[in-house]
């Protein structure tokens, strides 16, 4: 009973930190006192941060481990631009389009993650791995090759080079390797933080459920939990077909965020670097998730002023954050430390009651 | 052709010195010239300092292109400073070649005070950032990023380089022309924006000419490390001429190959191409006989030509400029004539000088290490004149 | 004719592709991680031979050991640094810091070398092979990569099989507690496995860049992921299905170039894969592992 609670307070701190550090940028956004490098991190670390949580519900929570995730977002992302785009006319607020094309997007990501889930989960570890990385390129090779325009006829979709011809008065939405040009933004920063809340709501629910600890205990264990009678696969498909859903919601709002999108940006580095994300903020921890994808996020912004020596630094600095947060001998170091901190705050605590 | 651009820089120039201007490179003609000196001369008096911003990839995969860039905008701006008047602040950002990264760093430049924006180097990142900079009307001319899907943004952005379709057609004319009855193999980028708009330019313009396309194939960037089946396939094809819409990098790979297999067609680059005979390591013997669209020739002898490449070579560790250095030192120079043909000190908002970098941009015309009398129309894309080079013994040779 | 002539160059690239799964396959098999950076010291492994032939003008055989020596002092700097320190936490956490060592190297490679492409001069020198009256072209690029890759084949199944280090290799992969009890030094076996797969990679860089002639920064991190997914192909951990694996895929790389669509290879090549996991989950050599319960 005592863990429920540990868990619901740790759960609702999550909820609170989120929630006063997106009204603490709000006002000072509103207040004029965020500089543009600011501002313009807003969107795409709301999504980065949905994108590493969901990730996360893969591979901290199940233990399989997923290379793919970029083609996930990039489905969303192109998904949430044509439905936007269609619905130009129609629905002329741009809250409810975005709305729109994210749940469009998820929707579509995470109805090809089912189709893939149903052969790919009966694989495991580096198998899985490997999957979802060739998953992922097939992804960005189709969609550098599509070519998509709308006239009054209807929509046209090909893949060949040789693009489209459309009638008079038609619009290209996506042009092969140009990708999607000329994108109305509609991304906001309160959107994102809402779409934060939602990643939340679903995720944690998800692993505090009855399946959730099922899920746990098929990661730790999975032939226990097979013969206690838990259905390891149908567990793994909901993780997997949720994560998909979400990364693609992600994507949609990432893509609304700029003027222009290409399939490349869907690739492996953008797969792997949502997986660091995740990793070093703790396989399993949500707010690990959410804090280390916003730092990293911003670390090689931050080091603008380092000009070229600046990715070579972020390699370093990647490389010591993952010796000192894993290694075992770093740990015992760590846990020495907080040990004796621990014990002049005991002794405090004690002195205190003393006086008392 | 090289003559009459020399004879024309040389004249240039001394009308410069003339009217009391020392500009050693770019200069603007007649009735810009006469304006510009005046400006040189009020900007002399109360000397101010414009804050220039730029974003390429300057790591990664595409750096080789970022680098050269800068570098051939920083010869440019130390060249300005130098004279006194109007000052030049240069910054670089790195973008990587992706959007968001582009977006970050425009940001990170406006923080910076960034007034006028000399571009993204590539396209993809250009197109992330023009919507961003036509909401902030930030004059913005790029040296390299060439789809022709940007300048149509919006009237603040303007192109130093051809548009992909254009430069397509042109080659397709020259091979119609030159090289009439050529059975034509083409090997395209298909992941690239750049190389797959160079060859649906080509292939429309070949298709109304009736040039004979025996050949299409294509790779991409992951495929790209091995390129021997689609020269193969040109050979099974039996084509004579091979149009390589492609950066040099990887013709270099097809040029190797092919003379590995002792398969001699007649190749044909275009813009992209130019640099591959300063590739370290390369034997430019493979290259002979190669035809390039080329806006820039380092061994031109004209002096502003010798100067700049001095002058890179010396901050590139002897690297020799190719076109997209020249595009990043015309980029320059087509600013800064413009800054000063209206008068501006500096003070001014990125907005008030990108309007005013729009009228001047309507009318004047430059003369720049890649080409002579560039002038740009209503939409921000370049006229310039597409000249063409052969390779001969290891050196450009116009073609004639 | 023609097939044949493809064949060919997939064999070509395909060989180039198996030397790099074999040095994947051997370090993943024995310390059971996925080591990213090896494609990058496959570049380290070009440049350093680039740099001895062109700027001191040494032979290609010097060049060639150079290049050998510099890659195996990295691999084993690599190991005790990066990821000695992980021994025993979950793959991931070495698989980040793999990665980590990566983008280090390839940073480090463009402040040093410059981003400028090179063109790697190939160490090879006979004439190509022609035959049936020159419709069939067999550079030595691709004999000597053939060859090599066969010899490294089977000298590292020879190796493993047959010596004490390598039984030891054999044993650390099998169950590394009990090697320990039997007296194996862990550390030393794995540091071992390293020197033997980071010399590997030297050789596969210098004939990488011999077979496509283009050095920069980035060249070995494509490859690197193409020869991973033929590792994984053949049965990661198995010697005999890197090559087979590696092979199969330059194959069906150049068939799908050739016959059914330049564009779409890359998809191809990788749904090939995916279907070839799914009727063979652990690739086409590798061992089913039951599972002790």
């Amino acid at each position: 009973m005592k863990k429920l609670n540990r868990n619901q307070v740790k759960n609702a701190s999550t909820y609170i930190l989120v929630t006063a550090a997106f009204l603490i940028l709000q006002v000072l956004s509103t207040q004029g006192k965020l500089n543009s490098t600011t501002k313009g991190f807003l969107v795409p670390a709301c999504a980065y941060i949905v994108l590493a949580v969901s990730l996360n519900l893969l591979v901290g929570i199940c233990g399989e481990l997923s290379l793919g995730h970029a083609g996930f977002m990039g489905i969303g992302a192109f998904t949430g631009i044509v439905v936007t785009s269609l619905l130009a006319e129609a629905v002329p607020n741009g809250v409810l389009r975005l709305v729109m094309g994210m749940i469009a997007g998820g929707v579509l990501a995470g109805v090809v993650g089912f189709l893939i889930g149903i052969p790919v989960l009966r694989l495991r570890g580096d198998y899985l791995a490997i999957v979802t990385l060739a998953f992922g390129e097939i992804m960005k090779n189709v969609f550098g090759n599509l070519y998509l325009g709308v006239d009054e006829t209807g929509l046209h979709a090909t893949l060949k080079t040789e693009g489209l011809t459309l009638a008079e008065g038609g619009k290209m939405i996506i042009s092969g390797p140009r990708g999607a040009t000329g994108i109305t933004k509609l991304s906001t920063f309160a959107i994102g933080f809402v779409l934060i809340l939602f990643t939340l709501f679903v995720v944690q629910n998800l692993i505090n459920s009855r399946e959730g600890r099922a899920i746990k205990a098929v990661r730790d264990n999975r032939i226990a939990a097979e013969s206690v009678g838990i259905n390891v696969t149908a567990f793994r498909m909901k993780a997997f077909v949720v994560s998909a859903f979400l990364a693609g919601m992600a994507g949609a709002l990432y893509a609304m965020n700029y003027g222009s999108i290409t399939a490349s940006k869907f690739n492996f580095n953008t797969s792997i670097n949502i997986l660091v994300f995740v990793v070093l903020g703790g396989m399993g921890n949500i707010l690990g998730s959410i804090i280390s994808a916003t730092v990293l996020y911003i670390l090689p912004e931050a080091m603008r002023g380092l000009q070229d020596y600046r990715m070579i630094l972020y390699a370093v600095v990647l490389i010591l954050v993952m010796l000192f947060t894993w290694s075992p001998k770093m740990k015992d170091i760590i846990s020495v430390v907080t040990d004796k901190v621990r014990g002049v705050f005991r002794k405090n605590e004690k002195e205190a009651a003393f006086h008392e | 052709m090289k003559k009459v651009l020399a004879l024309t820089m040389a004249l240039a120039l001394v009308a410069a010195s003339f009217a009391g201007c020392g500009k050693s490179a770019s200069t603007a003609t007649t009735a810009a010239a006469e304006t510009t000196a005046a400006a040189g001369e009020t900007a002399a008096e109360g000397v101010g300092t414009v804050k220039i911003g730029m974003s390429g990839p300057l790591t990664g995969r595409a750096s080789a292109y970022g680098l050269a860039v800068r570098a051939g905008m920083e010869v440019a701006v130390e060249e300005i400073n130098a004279k006194g008047g109007l000052q030049i602040e240069f910054k670089a950002e790195d973008d990587e070649a992706d959007g968001e990264k582009a977006v970050s760093a425009y940001n990170a430049l406006k923080d910076w005070g960034m007034q006028v924006m000399a571009g993204q180097v590539t396209t993809g990142s250009a197109l992330a950032v023009a919507p961003e900079s036509v909401a902030d009307n930030m004059f913005n001319l790029t040296p390299s990023a060439s789809a022709e899907a940007l300048a149509l943004t919006g009237d603040n952005i303007f192109q130093m380089c051809f548009t992909d379709p254009n430069q397509g057609a042109s080659a397709a004319e020259l091979v119609s022309t030159k090289y009439a009855g050529a059975k034509v193999g083409v090997i395209y980028d298909s992941s690239d924006d750049y190389s797959t708009g160079l060859y649906n330019g080509f292939k429309t313009k070949a298709a109304e000419l009736g040039v004979e396309v025996v050949a299409t194939t294509s790779f991409t960037a992951d495929s790209k490390a091995d390129l021997s089946t689609q020269v193969t396939q040109c050979q099974n094809a039996g084509a004579d001429l091979v149009f390589l819409p492609i950066y040099y990098t990887e013709a270099s790979q097809i040029l190797t190959y092919a003379s590995r297999i002792s398969y001699a067609p007649k190749f044909f680059g275009c813009d992209g191409m130019d640099g591959i005979l300063t590739v370290e390591g390369f034997d430019t013997s493979l290259a002979e006989g190669l035809v390039l669209m080329t806006p820039f020739d380092a061994n031109a002898s004209d002096e502003a030509t010798q100067s700049f490449v001095t002058k890179f070579k010396a901050k590139m560790d002897g690297l020799v400029p190719n076109q997209f250095a020249a595009d990043g030192y015309d980029v320059i120079y087509a600013i800064y004539d413009a800054l000063t043909a209206a008068n501006i000190t500096g003070d001014e908002s990125a907005s008030e000088i990108c309007d005013a970098l729009k009228a001047q941009f309507a009318t004047m015309s430059v003369d720049g290490l890649t080409g002579s009398g560039m002038h740009w129309d209503e939409n921000g894309m370049i006229s310039k004149a597409p000249a063409a080079v052969v390779v001969e013994n290891g050196v450009y040779v116009p073609m004639a | 004719m023609k097939i044949i002539q493809y064949l060919i160059n997939g064999i070509s690239i395909g060989s180039v592709y198996a030397i790099i799964a074999l040095g994947y396959t051997m370090v993943y098999g024995i310390a059971k991680m996925l080591n990213f950076a090896h494609g990058d010291i496959i570049m380290v492994g070009a440049y350093i031979s680039f740099c001895v032939t062109n700027y001191l003008g040494l032979p290609v055989v010097v060049s060639i050991l150079a290049a050998m020596a510099v890659c195996t002092a990295l691999g084993m700097l690599i190991e005790a640094l990066a990821y000695k320190p992980l021994r025993g936490t979950p793959s991931l956490a070495v698989l980040i810091t793999a990665i980590g060592v990566s983008y280090f190297l390839q940073n480090a490679a463009q402040l040093i070398w410059s981003s400028s492409p090179k063109n790697y001069t190939s160490v090879v020198t006979f004439q190509p092979l022609r035959l049936a009256g020159g419709q069939l072209v067999i550079t030595g690029e691709v004999i000597v990569t053939i060859i090599a890759s066969i010899v490294i084949m089977v000298g590292l199944t020879w190796f493993t099989g047959k010596t004490r280090t390598g039984k030891a290799m054999r044993a650390v992969s099998e169950d590394r507690e009990a090697a320990e009890l039997m007296g194996i030094s862990v550390n030393k076996t794995i540091s071992t496995t390293f020197a033997i797969g980071s010399a590997l990679a030297a050789i596969a860089g210098v004939l990488l860049c011999s077979t496509v002639p283009t050095l920069q920064p980035t060249t070995g991190s494509m490859p690197g992921i193409r020869a991973f997914t033929a590792a994984v192909l053949g049965g990661i951990g198995s010697i005999p299905g890197a090559m087979l694996g590696g092979i199969l895929l330059g194959v069906i790389e150049t068939f799908s170039k050739a016959y059914l669509s330049p564009q779409f290879s890359d998809a191809i090549v990788f749904g090939v894969l995916i279907v070839i996991l799914l009727v063979k989950p652990a690739g086409l050599l590798g061992k089913q592992v039951q599972e002790k319960v």
